[in-house]
């Protein structure tokens, strides 16, 4: 039984006449409100995975639940179709479990926390906010077991719960539940943190309502979404051909030994509707790397995801989605059965917009990308420091941004939006660990007319003994390129002990011991090039050189020669890109640097890790 | 008898104010300005304030002066080549900067980053390896140092060094000897060391600063140095020139011309120092400032007669960490450009701006797009009938052709079209008065709204309305604020330190000694300006957060409170502050972040400035004419008054439209002005 709201004043809502002005005045406003929000939170959360990295998604809705400001898609109707019970005025609903709200989230640590926004009685609108956690509970400090096979070995789980009946706390379930995670004080202020960002929303809305009328706001946010909804419109039938374009990429490995998991998406068009099939993805996996994905929020990746191409400046949201149909077949790795373990789902989550770029840039080749940085793969570090005090360090990595229509790709930069690193000096002050490198590696982007962008090495000198984590991924599979560009370099973690030896940790692992004195080179990927470095100015290619973005030896591969005093030998470069030229053959859309199976075989050789076993062996 | 002299810079006008320091006469002018040498044009307006005043150039004793040069070599990226030297491992830390893209989900497609200040090519690596407490790991490599430093300097490319090291806010060390070993290769080349500059945690935002500091420093001491020269040739060599700070206070032409990144926003500072100058003397303590100009419009919010300082300052894409009056810039301005999406028939305004060319339609100087500039003249808010103040002409049927443009797109009438956009771009400065307001738990209804610069007069009364902030006030000589802001502040300095440690590990003693030694940084370069240290005034500062937290204040505390009261007189007052942010307060786990001292000269001004207000308050005598003006969607018949003829006194009744040389005050229908004591127009509901 869905949620009922109970309302004290049963008004009803009436679409009023609106000038459009007043429309875009209202837009700027709601605008406002999302910026606030995203402040409120940044300045009050305290652990530094949301308040430095922001690794965090506010959103407003209107009263059914559509997103009308935000990013990641309306979660409200998901979970107003799992929660049975009323909401009244004052309440404020936390939960983290994918399963008790359609995967509004997608894993346990992200804690949502949904307001009900009331003004005179009458429930006009939502404001919603999830953040990342440091920790959660369950198996391993960070709460992303990679052997987890269920969910109920990855933490707490907060089925929807009221965290404030009619605006008074619960204190009760709230001790309950930082009880059960290692990290409870940084939880509970980023928890506070969240309330605080949600509420500021509903009170601005109820301003916007005071200001203009209640029946000019609710018609507004109507406006707002048929907006979308037409300009979306027009951009899938732009983009989107009637005949039917298919793309499949990768998760590596699955961190028990299996992979790579194909994701297959076939994308076509009947009338205005683009339909998105996920027939041949690969079934569920026993680990935690499954990616329970909500159709909706799908939806919204696509939609947000191809207006950046035609028009920055919209507001986006959720108007459009009955222009999309999106068909995911049950047991697979993106719609795994209850209870399989999600925790680890940033691969998969980052790889669908690979997928996506792949599917639709076969219908519009002059806007698409090469793959990119499409993950925020991680470590953890946890143990006790040298005045006996738990430690828990959780650290995003940052990549290759791929070549693009608009130019070369960021080095060592993120996809994800707002997304920032942490200081190094913070780290070092607060943390038992020294980074003695942190910089681009020159080569790892993709060659092309627009070179991808460097993947980042980060040497971690561990000071104290303790234990640590892997999640990463495109060790196996390339970043690949597109229009001539070729795929960038694949990542790696290399261990070298503090006696000298050395070990390669394989992409996906947990439980790692470390000494004092231990160096850890966790090196991400680069992004793919976009369109043929064989047309790349050769001038461009020597200051990458200067600038160490590229190697000399590299330069090779843009069919540059540098000679010794570090200038472009013109001849040499006329004469090796011809003959480059005549040797290639056929340049394709993609460039994928092999087959699976290629790729497979030489991976001992060329990764030092054994290739994984087909998941579907 | 002596006299002080306040002269602002800007891109069109040099403005300048001359003070009689003995009984507070002033003397105002307005000259063109003269980009390609600023002295020509401050000489040429000495020479017309001294010849119309009757005062003997040589009785100027003191200038102060707001400057863009600092802002201009940034937004335009025409500083100088920055060679910078970086601890082993971190050649790009400019490179990855903070790793971030702007924009919402897939904003790294169109997102295109600026050129670095200092680019790799010059970029070299030193080792050496000091831990986070400072203490040294790896002693710094001099030997190889110097030889990567000759081949730095062989190619002939730098102009100016930057030196940032790993963990040297909390030790300078190895900077200073790296910088040692850097003057002995270089010789005289400016060299910039992080931690004199900005001794602050986070090696991207310090390396940034200090390089910016790096890249504006050569144009800026020349300009300084030559500006001082030609003042010295005209008024004397006991002439002293001071340059008006980001954070409001002055800096001797010596600071400014070595720690130039503090100078960034010094023109918007000046403003609010002068907006500040005449609203206390108003009587309005309490107020929010709106400056708004051609391309963008600044905001403020001061309180007690004091702006908010914030520890970093935003120049288009740069942001570095320097002190600078916490003004809030948005792109919206008097020549942002209104369109129509095709996909969303949307009305948006700015931020792409017509800027001064082509500018906007009505200017005939080539501009066809509409801007707000042309949606204002179409309503009739700017006369088309009369000049502005002699020197630009109007054109009211280009600005209907271009404001038409956008009334078709969305298949609307033309004054409904140009109404939209005046609303629309009201909106956006409403957003930035919110930012400075509501979001930092203020209400503006609690402020007076102080509208300035050329365009601010003529949005006032409406944001007013929007923010429920009255009194509108509107300065005199609107469009020369900046001067007076610049001729009635004090030299400042500052030292500040990341201090990192939990409250409750410290004593106030430990805690004041800290400071003390912070103010004996601040005031070595009022010695070396001659200002003894009892002609000094300090403040001390301590921010301060939840440990772990990234939200911290900067609160100003004394050293007699620390004695009497502990550091309770801290945390106390943090507590308070963020429950009224946040609506909720820790209690416990209090750090103080960084601590500073700033050291101010004690004025020397004593006489107040002296306002000549000739003028009668009846009306008649200050009309000009009658003409008309469109709003919510109806005319109404309006008289253009002459500001100057309005005396102490004199009320408008709204609608009315009040011209003066540079600015245009729009009243609007249901409203009147009056004129206070100090001159300032005072806008309420009738």
């Amino acid at each position: 039984m869905p949620a009922t709201i109970i309302e004290t004043n049963s008004t009803p809502f009436n679409k009023v006449d609106i000038d459009p002005v007043t429309v875009d005045i209202i837009e700027n406003a709601l605008r406002n409100v999302r910026v606030e929000m995203d402040a409120v939170l940044f300045r009050t959360a305290m652990s530094p995975g949301i308040r430095e990295q922001g690794d965090c998604f506010p959103m407003v809705a209107n009263r059914d639940g559509k997103m009308v400001v935000g990013q990641f898609g309306s979660f409200i109707y998901g979970f107003m179709e799992a929660y049975d019970g009323e909401i009244e005025e004052g309440d404020i609903i936390l939960t983290n479990d994918p399963y008790m709200c359609n995967a509004a989230v997608s894993h346990l640590p992200d804690w949502i926390v949904l307001v009900p926004i009331f003004k005179d009685g009458r429930h006009m609108a939502w404001s919603a906010m999830f953040g990342h956690m440091s920790d959660n509970g369950g198996m391993v400090p960070g709460s992303i077991p990679i052997k987890a096979e269920t969910i109920y070995q990855e933490g707490i789980r907060i089925p929807p719960t009221k965290l404030y009946k009619k605006g008074v706390l619960q204190e009760d379930v709230l001790e309950l539940i930082l009880h059960n995670v290692r990290t409870s004080e940084w939880n509970r202020f980023d928890l506070n943190a969240l309330v605080a960002a949600c509420r500021t929303a509903g009170k601005r809305c109820v301003e916007i309502a005071e200001r203009f009328g209640d029946d000019v706001f609710y018609t507004t946010m109507e406006i707002m979404l048929d907006r979308n909804l037409e300009a979306m419109r027009a951009i899938i039938n732009m983009i989107v051909p009637e005949e039917p374009q298919y793309f499949e990429d990768y998760v590596c490995d699955d961190g028990v030994g299996k992979g790579p998991y194909k994701i297959a998406c076939k994308l076509w068009r009947e009338g205005d509707v683009a339909i998105f099939d996920f027939t041949g993805t690969d079934p569920q996996a026993q680990s935690s790397i499954n990616f329970y994905l909500n159709e909706e929020m799908f939806k919204m990746f696509f939609g947000s995801f191809t207006i950046n191409l035609f028009d920055p400046g919209i507001l986006f949201n959720d108007g459009f989605y009955e222009l999309v149909d999106v068909r995911i077949p049950d047991g697979s790795l993106l719609k795994p059965k209850f209870p399989a373990a999600l925790s680890g789902r940033t691969h998969a989550l980052g790889r669908i917009f690979d997928v996506m770029g792949g599917v639709l840039g076969q219908g519009a080749p002059d806007a698409m990308n090469a793959a990119g940085f499409s993950d925020s793969p991680h470590l953890f570090y946890s143990g006790y420091d040298k005045n006996g005090e738990w430690f828990q360090l959780f650290q995003i990595g940052f990549g290759g941004i791929p070549g693009r229509p608009a130019g070369d790709g960021p080095d060592g930069h993120s996809l994800w939006p707002g997304f920032t690193n942490v200081p190094n000096e913070f780290i070092e002050a607060y943390f038992p660990l020294r980074i003695v490198r942190y910089e681009p590696i020159a080569d790892s982007g993709g060659a092309g007319l627009h070179r991808g962008g460097n993947g980042l090495s980060v040497a971690y000198e561990f000071l104290v003994e303790g234990e640590i984590a892997v999640h990463d991924e495109r060790w196996l599979t390339y970043p690949w390129g597109v229009r001539g560009g070729e795929p960038g370099m694949r990542s790696t973690k290399r261990l070298v002990r503090a006696d000298g030896s050395e070990e390669w940790l394989p992409a996906k692992c947990d439980g790692v011991k470390v000494q004092e004195g231990d160096v850890l080179y966790f090196n991400t990927w680069g992004g793919g090039g976009w369109g043929d470095p064989l047309e790349r100015d050769p001038e461009l290619v020597r200051i990458d050189v200067m600038r160490g973005l590229v190697s000399a030896k590299g330069a090779a591969r843009y069919g540059v020669v540098i000679g010794d005093d570090g200038s472009v030998d013109t001849a040499a470069t006329e004469a090796l890109r011809k003959e480059m030229a005549a040797n290639r053959g056929d340049v394709g859309l993609f460039s994928f640097g092999g087959t699976i199976d290629e790729i497979k075989a030489r991976a001992l050789e060329e990764t030092h890790l054994p290739a994984p076993v087909s998941p579907n062996a | 008898m002596t006299y002080r002299l306040g002269v602002d810079v800007g891109g069109t006008f040099t403005d300048l104010l001359l003070v009689d320091e003995s009984n507070g006469e002033t003397f105002m002018a307005k000259v063109p300005s003269t980009p390609e040498d600023s002295s020509i044009g401050v000489l040429n307006g000495i020479e017309r304030i001294c010849s119309e005043s009757s005062i003997d150039p040589k009785q100027v004793a003191k200038v102060m002066h707001g400057t863009t040069v600092a802002t201009n070599a940034v937004l335009t990226r025409k500083g100088a080549k920055v060679g910078l030297v970086t601890t082993k491992g971190y050649r790009q830390v400019l490179q990855v900067a903070r790793s971030f893209c702007p924009g919402g989900l897939g904003g790294w497609v169109s997102y295109v980053k600026a050129p670095l200040m200092a680019p790799l090519e010059l970029t070299i690596e030193v080792d050496e390896r000091l831990d986070a407490a400072g203490n040294v790991v790896k002693p710094l490599d001099g030997a190889t140092l110097t030889t990567d430093l000759e081949k730095l300097k062989s190619t002939g490319e730098v102009e100016a060094l930057t030196i940032c090291l790993l963990n040297s806010y909390v030790n300078g060390k190895h900077e200073v000897e790296a910088a040692e070993i850097a003057r002995s290769v270089f010789g005289d080349i400016p060299i910039s060391i992080s931690s004199e500059v900005v001794p602050e945690m986070q090696e991207y935002e310090r390396t940034e600063t200090t390089v910016v500091n790096s890249y504006v420093r050569p144009q800026v001491s020349k300009y300084v140095a030559n500006l001082q020269g030609s003042l010295e040739d005209r008024l004397g060599d006991d002439v002293a020139l001071a340059i008006l700070r980001s954070d409001g206070g002055l800096a001797s032409a010596r600071a400014a011309g070595e720690s130039p990144v503090n100078l960034l926003l010094s023109g918007p500072a000046g403003g609010v120092a002068g907006a500040i100058y005449f609203c206390q003397r108003g009587g309005f303590d309490d107020i929010l400032t709106f400056d708004m100009g051609g391309t963008s419009t600044d905001v403020a919010l001061i309180q007690n007669g004091q702006a908010r300082v914030r520890r970093e300052t935003r120049v288009g894409d740069t942001t570095v960490r320097a002190p600078s009056v916490d003004v809030r810039t948005i792109g919206a301005g008097g020549g942002s450009i209104a369109f129509v999406p095709e996909l969303t028939k949307a009305l948006r305004v700015g931020p792409d701006s017509a800027g001064a060319e082509p500018g906007p339609a009505a200017y005939m100087k080539g501009g066809e797009v509409p801007t707000v500039c042309d949606a204002n003249v179409v309503l009739g808010y700017l006369p088309s009938d009369v000049k502005l103040g002699g020197a630009m002409t109007i054109n009211r049927d280009a600005a209907v052709k271009a404001v038409q443009t956008v009334a078709d797109a969305m298949g609307i009438e033309l004054m409904e079209a140009a109404e939209g956009i005046i609303k629309i771009v009201n909106e956006s400065m409403l957003g930035a008065l919110r930012l400075v307001s509501v979001e930092q738990g203020y209400d503006p209804r609690d402020f007076a709204l102080v509208g300035f610069g050329g365009a601010g007069p003529l949005h006032a009364n409406a944001l007013g309305i929007l923010s429920g902030a009255w009194p509108v006030i509107v300065p005199p000589g609107p469009g020369v604020l900046c001067a007076y802001g610049d001729a009635t502040t004090q030299v400042q300095d500052e030292a500040s330190q990341t201090y990192k440690t939990r409250v409750d590990a410290i004593t106030a003693d430990e805690f004041i000694a800290a400071l003390e030694e912070l103010r004996a940084r601040a005031g070595e370069s009022f010695e070396a300006d001659g200002i003894p240290v009892s002609d000094q005034e300090v403040t001390y500062q301590a921010d301060i957060r939840y440990a772990g937290q990234a939200f911290q204040l900067s609160l100003n505390v004394t050293k007699e409170e620390l004695e009497s009261k502990g550091l309770a007189v801290l945390t106390d007052e943090f507590d308070r502050q963020h429950e009224q942010l946040f609506t909720f307060a820790h209690g416990k786990d209090h750090e103080i972040v960084m601590i500073r001292a700033i050291v101010k000269a004690k004025s020397s001004l004593t006489a107040e400035l002296k306002e000549v207000h000739e003028g009668e308050t009846d009306l008649d005598a200050a009309r000009i004419h009658d003409t008309k003006f469109y709003y919510e969607q109806e005319w109404h018949e309006a008289p253009i008054l002459d500001r100057g003829k309005l005396g102490v006194g004199a009320v408008v009744t709204g609608p009315a439209i009040v011209q003066e040389m540079d600015s245009t005050t729009l009243v609007l229908p249901g409203h009147k002005a009056t004129v206070d004591k100090v001159g300032n127009l005072l806008i309420n509901p009738a």
